[in-house]
């Protein structure tokens, strides 16, 4: 009994010390809180250092969504790239988990740190290719897949990429 | 005293109380936003003092409905009831030498009869709404306050058996020769405190209303102005506890004379204001039975004890 009356005057005086600590409250619109470069929010689609979007339509991000926000559907031009034709992620339902991003084999698509996306219409939440496309090149500058990987496309045969031996000569017997 | 100045009085404590009551909503807010290390209300007016005026925007613009099912005279008279009695309270309170509404020779029972009815508005809400939640909240807050109000009572007799009269004004003034009651009666001073949480059903004693367990308690039918009414007698009732606790325990308006009497009596009110909002901050809410056995336990044996004790003293000196 004594020890409880003591544990809530001890109480008491922790909370009245508190007269003296500055408050944690950020003050939102006029004070912006810092974001890291890693937060998670609006998800974007970079572009290479060539400036040719780097999404090459491979499905694993809508694959990998858990809340099927993302579609998309895979083209290809003549040069023999692939990219999508319409990539449209539904923001209203995004819940910003990020998987999307660890799952894209090119660096393509990015979660950026903002998160000020609201709007007075349901339909606008809906981002088209066009709304998610930037100029830039994300987190991961300098990284272009078509120049790393082994697939041809114009203007870059088999063996051509960086870091990649010509192609074996599959009929020769010499080493 | 001529008529004017006594009209002025009447009016000045009932828009004085009524007025601090609604900036008590404000003050409140702020208070625990800097004990719980946040800003509290900050936007409409300085220091967000405009709140008080959205609020009552708020409540008026609400709808102000009164369910078909509930005792429709009673629930429109409960939130009333607290509001009449509550402000009956202040006409006894003493805030300077001739600055009182009216000097009764029981203005200690009445003050003690006036909380008392306070508990019908309570009792009465919970009961005309013809809800199981409201029930439960009046049936507690019945119980609670009827039995603090026990002792409640008891523990201000040391202060009437040590100044021979129930006059505030008698007593404020018994207070300038023996020394402020809460010093003699320190045990009366913490059992009156503790009855008077209970008795304006403040945290941690606001069992009629726990809202995660009872939703909101006696008021969960009311809306609009009828729960402004309960919310405001609410604060008027912390406003007149603590008005009671500063002339009956700490001297009323007595102070060092650099100061006018009033301004004292209104910054020691300030002071225990600020601690039923400490109160509010720092304490949890008992469980019901550990309330009553904490009053009927332990409480009233110390009353007992400190009447008993006061009573031996007088007899002897």
């Amino acid at each position: 009994m004594i020890e409880a009356v003591i544990s809530q005057i001890r109480t008491t005086w922790h909370v009245l010390l508190h007269t003296f600590t500055k408050a944690e409250t950020v003050q939102y619109p006029e004070e912006m809180p810092y974001l890291a470069p890693r937060y998670r929010g609006r998800i974007v689609l970079t572009r290479d250092p060539d400036g040719v979007e780097r999404c090459v339509a491979c499905n694993l991000c809508s694959v990998a969504c858990p809340v099927d926000c993302i579609a998309l559907q895979k083209t290809e031009d003549e040069e023999g790239r692939w990219y999508p034709e319409f990539f449209r992620i539904n923001f209203s339902r995004c819940i910003m988990c990020g998987f999307c991003e660890e799952a894209c084999p090119t660096y393509s698509i990015q979660l950026t740190p903002d998160f000020e996306m609201a709007e007075y219409d349901r339909q606008n939440m809906v981002y088209e290719k066009e709304h998610l496309l930037i100029d830039g090149q994300g987190k991961y500058p300098g990284y272009s897949f078509y120049r790393v990987a082994g697939k041809a496309i114009g203007g870059k045969d088999k063996g051509e990429a960086e870091n990649e031996n010509p192609p074996v000569d599959v009929h020769s017997l010499l080493p | 005293m001529s008529v004017p100045t006594q009209l002025l009085i009447i009016f000045g404590t009932l828009f004085g109380a009524i007025g601090g009551a609604s900036v008590l909503i404000w003050f409140e807010r702020r208070l625990l936003g800097v004990w719980q290390d946040r800003k509290g209300p900050n936007r409409v007016g300085p220091l967000g003092i405009g709140i008080v005026v959205a609020d009552m925007i708020k409540m008026f613009a609400k709808e102000d409905w009164v369910p078909p099912f509930s005792d429709k005279f009673v629930f429109i008279f409960a939130p009333t009831a607290v509001m009449m009695a509550m402000l009956l309270g202040f006409a006894v309170v003493p805030f300077a030498p001739s600055i009182h509404v009216i000097d009764l020779n029981i203005a200690l029972l009445f003050f003690l009869g006036m909380t008392s009815l306070a508990v019908y508005s309570v009792l009465l809400g919970g009961l005309a709404s013809n809800n199981k939640y409201a029930l439960l909240g009046g049936l507690r807050a019945a119980a609670q306050m009827v039995s603090y109000e026990v002792f409640m009572g008891l523990s201000l007799m040391g202060v009437v058996m040590m100044t021979g009269s129930f006059s505030l004004v008698d007593i404020v003034e018994a207070q300038e020769e023996r020394g402020w009651f809460v010093i003699s009666q320190f045990l009366g001073f913490f059992v009156f405190i503790v009855a008077g949480l209970a008795e304006s059903h403040r945290l941690p004693f606001d069992l009629p209303e726990a809202e995660h367990e009872l939703v909101a308690g006696f008021h969960t039918e009311y809306s609009g102005m009828k729960f402004g009414m309960f919310m405001v007698g609410e604060y008027l009732g912390v406003l007149l506890i603590s008005g009671m606790i500063v002339t009956i325990f700490f001297g009323g308006w007595l102070g060092p004379a650099f100061l006018p009497p009033i301004v004292w009596f209104f910054l020691k009110s300030s002071a225990f204001i600020c601690f039923f909002v400490l109160m509010r901050a720092a304490i949890p809410r008992p469980r019901y039975d550990q309330l009553m056995s904490l009053g009927w336990k332990i409480m009233l044996p110390l009353t007992l004890i400190n009447l008993m004790v006061t009573g031996a003293v007088l007899l002897w000196m």
